[in-house]
C-alpha cells in the first residue's frame, strides 16, 4: 500500500487498570477502552477495572497526550437492574469519557436519548454482523461505530462497509473464543453466572486447576473438565469454548468449539485498511501491562510502516499468545472453520 | 478453605541456567533468620508505599498465599492485609497452611511482579504454576500489575540502608534479562 492511499487508523487499546491505561497510551495507543468495576462490562474479573476516580484520573492523563478514552458498557441488564448500566453512562459523561460501547438496545437508547452529544460505539457483543442489522442501530441510537464479530472475512467487511454509514472497528489482536459473541451461554450453563449478563466468562472462583507428580495439569470449570494438559504441553485460557473433550462418537479429546489460539492479524493489516476499517482493537483488557506495552507497541510501528509506504515487519509476539499459537481465523478464509 | 503443601514445581524450563542461578545462589545462603527482617520491613513498606493495591484485592486481603520460588531453599506466605501486612518465608520442606499458591522460578516472578513479563503468557507456557483459590490468585496479580512504575523498586527501597547496593543488584538483573522471554 503506498502512503498516499493510506488512511492511519486508529488503534484502540486495552486498559484493565489505570497504569495498563498508561502504558498503552505510552506507547503508543491513539485510544485505550476500559471498564467499570462491576457488571456493566464484560472483563469484571477479581482486581480489574476502574473506580470513578480512576476514571477521571485516566482522562486527564489519556486527553492530556492526545488520546481517546472509551468506556465498555457492553453487558446486558438483567430485569429490574437496569440502574448499574444507567449510572455507568452517566459516569461516563460526567468524567468526559470520549465514547460508550455498547451492546443492550436499552442501554444505548438511553445513552443516545439522555445524552445525544455522546458518541455511541457497539459492542461486538451485539453480534451485529450484516449491513441491516448495523444500519438498524446507527439509524435508531446513532451509532458512529462499529466493532465486528470476528467471524469475517476482510472481504465480508469491505462489502460491509460500502453499506453501512459508521466506522468499522476490527480486532486485530488477542483472544478468540465462540464466534457467536454476546450470545454465549457455556459459562451461564457451567457455573451460573452470565458472561453476557454478569461480565464473566470462566468465573475464576469456578476454575481449579491440578498438577500431578508427572506434571499433567486437568483444569477444571466447576463440575466440568476442560482439558488435560501434558507436562511439556503449552495451556490455554480456561474457558469451555477451548477445552478437549471425547464423546461416544469420538472418544479421542478433541476441541469441539475453538482451539488455544490467538488471533493476529498482522499480515493483513494492508487488507483492512483498504477494506474500510477505521479503528485497528487489541484484545485483552485481562492481561498485564507488560502484554499491553509490548503488543501496543508492535502494532502502532507496523501501522505507521505501512502509513509511511514501507513494508511492516511487526515485532514476534508469539511469547504472548495463547498455546504458543497465532492464527488469522475468519478473517483471511472461512475454511478456518 | 486452606489447603496444605507440597508445591514442589518443576514447570519452569525457559531461562538460561547461568541467570536463573545468580538469585538462587545469592539467596539459597541467606539464612531465613536473617532474611524475615527484611520480609517484615518489606511487607509493611509495600502497605505504606501502596494503599491502592490494597484496595484492588477486595475481599483477599486476609487470604494467606504462598509463593513459590521453585528455585531457592524457602517459600514465602503473604496475608496481604493492609493494617497488619504478614510476609515470612519458611524451610521448603515445612508444612505450610494456604489457601492459594503461585510457583515459578524467581527470576519469573521477580519480572512478572515487576511488570515486565506477562503472567497469563508465563502461565500459558507452564512457567507458571497456580493452586488452590485462582479468584485470589487473579485478583493479586492485577492488583500488582496496578502498581505504577516497579512494585520491585519499592521492595528494593525497603532494605534502608542497603537500598543502594540492592538496586544496583536489580538493575544488573534486569538487564541481564532484558528480552527475556518464556520459550
Amino acid at each position: 500500500m503506498s502512503a498516499t492511499e493510506f488512511h492511519r487508523p486508529e488503534l484502540v487499546c486495552p486498559a484493565g487498570t489505570p497504569a495498563a491505561a498508561r502504558a498503552a497510551v505510552d506507547a503508543g495507543a491513539d485510544a485505550v477502552y476500559c471498564g467499570l468495576q462491576n457488571a456493566t462490562n464484560a472483563r469484571n474479573f477479581p482486581g480489574l477495572n476502574f473506580t470513578e476516580e480512576e476514571i477521571a484520573e485516566t482522562v486527564d492523563y489519556v486527553h492530556g497526550r492526545g488520546a481517546k478514552i472509551l468506556l465498555a458498557v457492553n453487558t446486558f441488564p438483567p430485569a429490574g437492574k437496569f440502574d448499574l448500566w444507567r449510572d455507568a453512562i452517566d459516569l461516563a459523561v460526567r468524567r468526559g469519557i470520549d465514547a460508550v460501547i455498547v451492546a443492550d438496545i436499552g442501554v444505548a437508547s438511553y445513552a443516545s436519548s439522555r445524552y445525544p452529544a455522546l458518541r455511541v460505539h457497539l459492542s461486538v457483543q451485539a453480534g451485529a454482523s450484516s449491513p441491516e442489522a448495523i444500519r438498524f442501530y446507527c439509524e435508531e441510537f446513532g451509532v458512529k461505530r462499529v466493532v465486528l464479530p470476528r467471524m469475517l472475512t476482510v472481504s465480508e467487511i469491505a462489502d460491509i462497509h460500502r453499506q453501512i454509514p459508521c466506522e468499522i472497528e476490527a480486532f486485530v489482536f488477542g483472544n478468540i473464543g465462540m464466534m457467536a459473541e454476546g450470545r454465549c451461554s457455556l459459562t451461564n450453563y457451567a457455573t451460573g453466572v452470565s458472561t453476557n449478563m454478569d461480565g464473566i466468562c470462566s468465573a475464576a472462583g469456578d476454575v481449579h486447576y491440578d498438577e500431578d507428580r508427572d506434571g499433567n495439569l486437568t483444569v477444571r470449570l466447576g463440575n466440568f473438565v476442560l482439558d488435560r494438559f501434558g507436562c511439556n504441553e503449552s495451556a490455554g485460557y480456561p474457558t469451555i469454548c477451548k477445552g478437549r473433550y471425547s464423546c461416544a462418537a469420538r472418544t479421542e479429546p478433541y476441541y469441539a468449539f475453538e482451539e488455544p489460539v490467538t488471533l493476529n492479524l498482522s499480515a493483513l493489516l494492508p487488507d483492512l485498511m483498504r477494506a474500510g476499517v477505521t479503528a485497528l482493537k487489541i484484545e485483552g483488557r485481562q492481561r498485564s501491562r507488560a502484554y499491553v506495552k509490548a503488543v501496543v507497541a508492535a502494532f502502532r510501528k507496523a501501522v505507521d510502516d505501512i502509513g509511511s509506504g514501507k513494508e511492516a515487519k511487526l515485532a514476534d509476539l508469539i511469547a504472548l499468545t495463547e498455546g504458543y499459537r497465532e492464527t488469522e481465523g475468519a478473517f483471511r478464509s472461512k475454511t478456518w472453520r | 478453605m486452606a489447603q496444605s503443601r507440597p508445591v514442589t514445581v518443576s514447570g519452569a524450563r525457559n531461562a538460561p541456567p547461568f541467570l536463573v542461578d545468580i538469585p538462587r545462589r545469592l539467596l539459597s545462603i541467606v539464612p531465613l533468620a536473617v532474611l524475615q527482617p527484611v520480609l517484615d520491613r518489606i511487607a509493611s513498606h509495600v502497605a505504606r508505599a501502596r494503599p491502592r493495591l490494597f484496595a484492588r484485592l477486595g475481599p483477599h486481603t486476609d487470604k494467606r498465599y504462598l509463593i513459590d520460588p521453585v528455585d531457592l531453599p524457602f517459600v514465602l506466605v503473604l496475608i496481604p492485609n493492609s493494617a497488619r501486612p504478614f510476609l515470612k518465608a519458611y524451610p521448603r520442606n515445612d508444612k505450610v497452611d494456604y489457601d492459594a499458591g503461585i510457583a515459578g522460578r524467581f527470576i519469573n516472578l521477580l519480572t512478572m511482579i515487576d511488570a515486565s513479563l506477562d503472567g497469563d503468557a508465563l502461565f500459558f507456557t507452564r512457567d507458571l504454576r497456580v493452586v488452590g483459590d485462582v479468584e485470589a490468585v487473579v485478583a493479586l496479580r492485577n492488583a500488582l500489575d496496578d502498581c505504577d512504575g516497579s512494585i520491585v523498586d519499592t521492595i528494593t527501597a525497603a532494605f534502608g540502608p542497603l537500598a543502594g547496593p540492592a538496586g544496583l543488584a536489580l538493575s544488573a538483573v534486569r538487564r541481564m534479562t532484558a528480552g527475556h522471554r518464556p520459550m
